[in-house]
């Protein structure tokens, strides 16, 4: 059996835990004091070793990604933190940065003395006030510490830290169109390569790593890179915060191991509600592709995952039982990625366009069983022909939901509507068995 | 046709100047926000919450400030205004509301809400009531979706709504009663203020308000009930080479470790704040 391993979350119950004196109890920025007495290149070593990948949603190995940087560029090197948590499902980094500012704080401090930046951004989205000031005062309060500025500690290190607040756009959280928001353009990707790690922001070397990468690297250091892949699995090492929502008897954030099985974390919160039937699930937000009561028992890594037919992304498990219409669901995710798209690529500007015609048809039960076929050509006409991931995640949820629940679709144009009742799926529905 | 067309034109492209003593101030603040980047048009979007601080949308003279101060054009500084659903094109009412109606939400009961809200309202998407005090906005996922359905009054979150409850909340909005978020501080600011915080100047409620929601501590309380942590270090945590002392920490904490925050407010919960 998998058991849960607070480490990000372990504070999160101590009313205080988001302050600087909160966070110090707990042993906070004694890692720092570590990582300041070793080499850099030995942080972005143990950070290889430890296995750790991007827990934004694509998994990249984060030291990989730091030791992408040119050694000889003459541009200023950056780091950027990801801090535009927007993919629907996903809600671990809002809540850790709202109870445990400071250990995003201590892991900006660390990575960028690790990649030799003197330069680092927290880019939040704009549409979460009070975590924005809880940043913005862990910011502060480790500036007065003197952990943050000129020679740190007496390092001799200097590390600016600006947080950056974003203006509501899904897209920023893509890195690409993070970096050109962040320079004061409109969010749009841009075309790779160059890689960020060798053009990035204003054109010099630039890291981006998701906030919980960032915060996990603090313990990295301070255990040991043994420390990390003693939990996880041999290619996906360590702990990751696995958000459950929607039909669980207890929503909520789990820390746990990379590996647990949904069955797993569903016993643990308590079982789908009312002891209904689990019907689909994401493992990992909107973007990847539904999973259902087969794949209870898939361990949640980034093989696993995979090899079943879905991606790990960001541990957004959305569980929905069997009072849910899975078209209603498809329509509102594609409207969804029609409303963030940035325009720039025509497959997924026009393509998640007619996804939403089709769909709004279909669910109305005026659609036909070659709508389908049609949903499934536009599929492989927006999949893999844009900048960026945008519209490859927008058909995740289209073909999957397609393949696994065909007859649900048919169901609708046979019967002229929707077969469900949407009062029974709310949280005051009552959908007992 | 054409009243769609005049639509697309801000009804006020305010083009009007600030007056000299509000020009100063907005050029103090814009050199604040200047100061924090490598290059000047990182500044963009922070100003532009700025304007909206200071006019409550994107004004026609917000855009020439923001142009003039940076050296770029308006048409270049509404091309990115234009690009974030924050920046509005028209006034919002002083509590900006918003129901989430992404799929999660919405299954768990947002749909319901947002109907029976605009209904009970009377304003739609993007509208706001005559009296100028609530907006509605059909928002997207706000990463909450452990609290779902979720709504935001000026981008403060409100876990664990319903119909009742949403109707309540607007009600004693214009009413002018007081409202709190689930998990913010222990006041709610209007539109403007909360722009100016998006603009990284600091309103010192940081340290209010709960440090995680119930179901944010769902994962930890569980471990905590069964005995489960993580393993122990295998070198053992590094000990600070000089510990902090407690005279040496500036930042008290708003109550004492393990003790609950005070009044009959339970940490996280809906119950209580928005009554």
């Amino acid at each position: 059996m998998t058991t849960l391993t607070p480490v990000l979350t372990r504070n999160w119950d101590q009313p205080d835990s988001f302050t600087l004196a909160g966070y110090e109890r707990e042993g906070g920025y004694t890692a720092l004091r570590k990582a300041l007495a070793m080499e850099p290149d030995a942080i972005v070593q143990t950070v290889k070793d430890s296995g750790l990948r991007g827990r934004g949603g694509a998994g990249f190995p984060t030291g990989m990604k730091w030791g992408f940087l040119p050694p000889d560029s003459p541009n200023p090197r950056y780091l950027v933190v990801n801090a535009d948590e927007s993919e629907p499902g996903t809600c671990k980094d809002i809540p850790l940065m709202m109870a445990n500012p400071h250990v995003l704080v201590e892991g900006v401090i660390i990575s960028s003395f690790a990649i030799k930046s003197n330069h680092a951004f927290i880019y939040v989205r704009g549409e979460v006030l009070h975590v924005i000031r809880r940043l913005q005062q862990a910011v502060r309060d480790a500036y007065a510490a003197g952990y943050l500025g000129k020679d740190i500690l007496g390092s001799g290190y200097d590390l600016e830290l600006v947080v950056h607040t974003g203006a509501g756009a899904y897209i920023c959280g893509e890195e690409t169109a993070l970096l050109d928001s962040l320079e004061g353009y409109r969010g749009q990707p841009r075309l790779k390569p160059p890689f960020p790690a060798v053009a990035g922001l204003y054109g010099g070397p630039t890291v981006i790593n998701n906030v919980e990468s960032i915060a996990s690297v603090p313990s990295i250091v301070a255990n040991g890179a043994d420390w990390f892949t003693s939990m996880g699995t041999e290619k996906s090492a360590g702990f990751g915060i696995f958000s459950l929502s929607g039909h669980v008897t207890k929503p909520g954030q789990y820390e746990a191991p990379l590996g647990i099985t949904l069955r797993e974390l569903l016993d643990m919160a308590g079982g789908v509600r009312g002891g209904r039937k689990l019907k689909f699930w994401t493992p990992g937000g909107s973007s990847t592709p539904l999973f259902t009561e087969e794949h209870l028992d898939v361990p949640l890594d980034f093989e696993s995952v995979g090899a079943a037919g879905s991606m790990l992304g960001t541990r957004a498990l959305q569980i929905f039982d069997d009072t849910v219409c899975v078209v209603r669901a498809v329509l509102r995710w594609s409207e969804f990625y029609a409303h963030e798209s940035c325009g720039k690529c025509t497959p997924c500007r026009e393509g998640t366009y007619w996804y939403k015609q089709l769909l709004k048809r279909l669910e109305a039960g005026q659609g036909s069983e070659e709508d389908l076929d049609t949903l499934l050509d536009l599929s492989d006409n927006i999949l893999g022909r844009s900048f960026c991931a945008l519209g490859d995640g927008a058909t995740s949820p289209v073909v999957s939901s397609i393949k696994l629940f065909r007859d649900e679709y048919i169901r609708h144009f046979e019967q002229g509507g929707c077969p469900f009742d949407p009062a029974k799926s709310t949280l005051w529905g009552g959908a007992a068995v | 046709m054409s009243e769609q067309l005049l639509k697309l034109e801000p009804p006020f492209r305010s083009t009007e100047p600030y007056d000299p003593e509000t020009r100063e101030r907005l050029d103090r603040d814009a050199k604040d926000i200047l100061a924090r980047y490598p290059q000047p048009r990182s500044a963009l979007l922070p100003m532009l919450h700025l304007v909206q601080a200071e006019d409550g949308y994107v004004t026609g003279r917000g855009i020439d400030f923001c142009a003039e101060t940076l050296g770029i054009t308006p048409a270049q500084v509404t091309g990115v205004a234009t690009f974030y659903t924050q920046y509005k094109r028209e006034p919002v009412g002083d509590y900006h509301v918003g129901v989430c109606i992404n799929t999660l939400c919405a299954v768990m009961g947002g749909d319901q809400i947002w109907n029976e809200l605009s209904e009970h309202l009377g304003v739609g998407h993007d509208e706001s009531t005559e009296d100028g005090t609530v907006s509605l906005e059909r928002i997207e996922c706000n990463a909450a979706c452990d609290f779902a359905p979720v709504m935001t009054v000026n981008w403060e979150f409100f876990d664990n709504m319903t119909p009742e409850k949403a109707k309540r909340l607007v009600d004693d909005l214009r009413a002018g009663k007081q409202v709190l978020p689930s998990r913010g501080p222990n006041t709610l600011c209007t539109w403007k203020q909360a722009s100016r915080v998006l603009a990284g100047f600091d309103d010192g409620l940081a340290h209010e308000g709960v440090q995680a929601g119930t179901e944010s501590l769902r994962g930890l309380d569980l471990a905590r009930e069964r005995g489960w942590t993580a393993p122990a270090a295998d070198t053992g945590r590094a000990a600070p080479d000089e510990p902090v002392k407690p005279e040496e920490i500036t930042d008290p904490p708003p109550n004492e470790p393990g003790k609950p925050i005070g009044g009959d407010v339970k940490p996280g919960s809906q119950e209580g704040r928005n009554q």
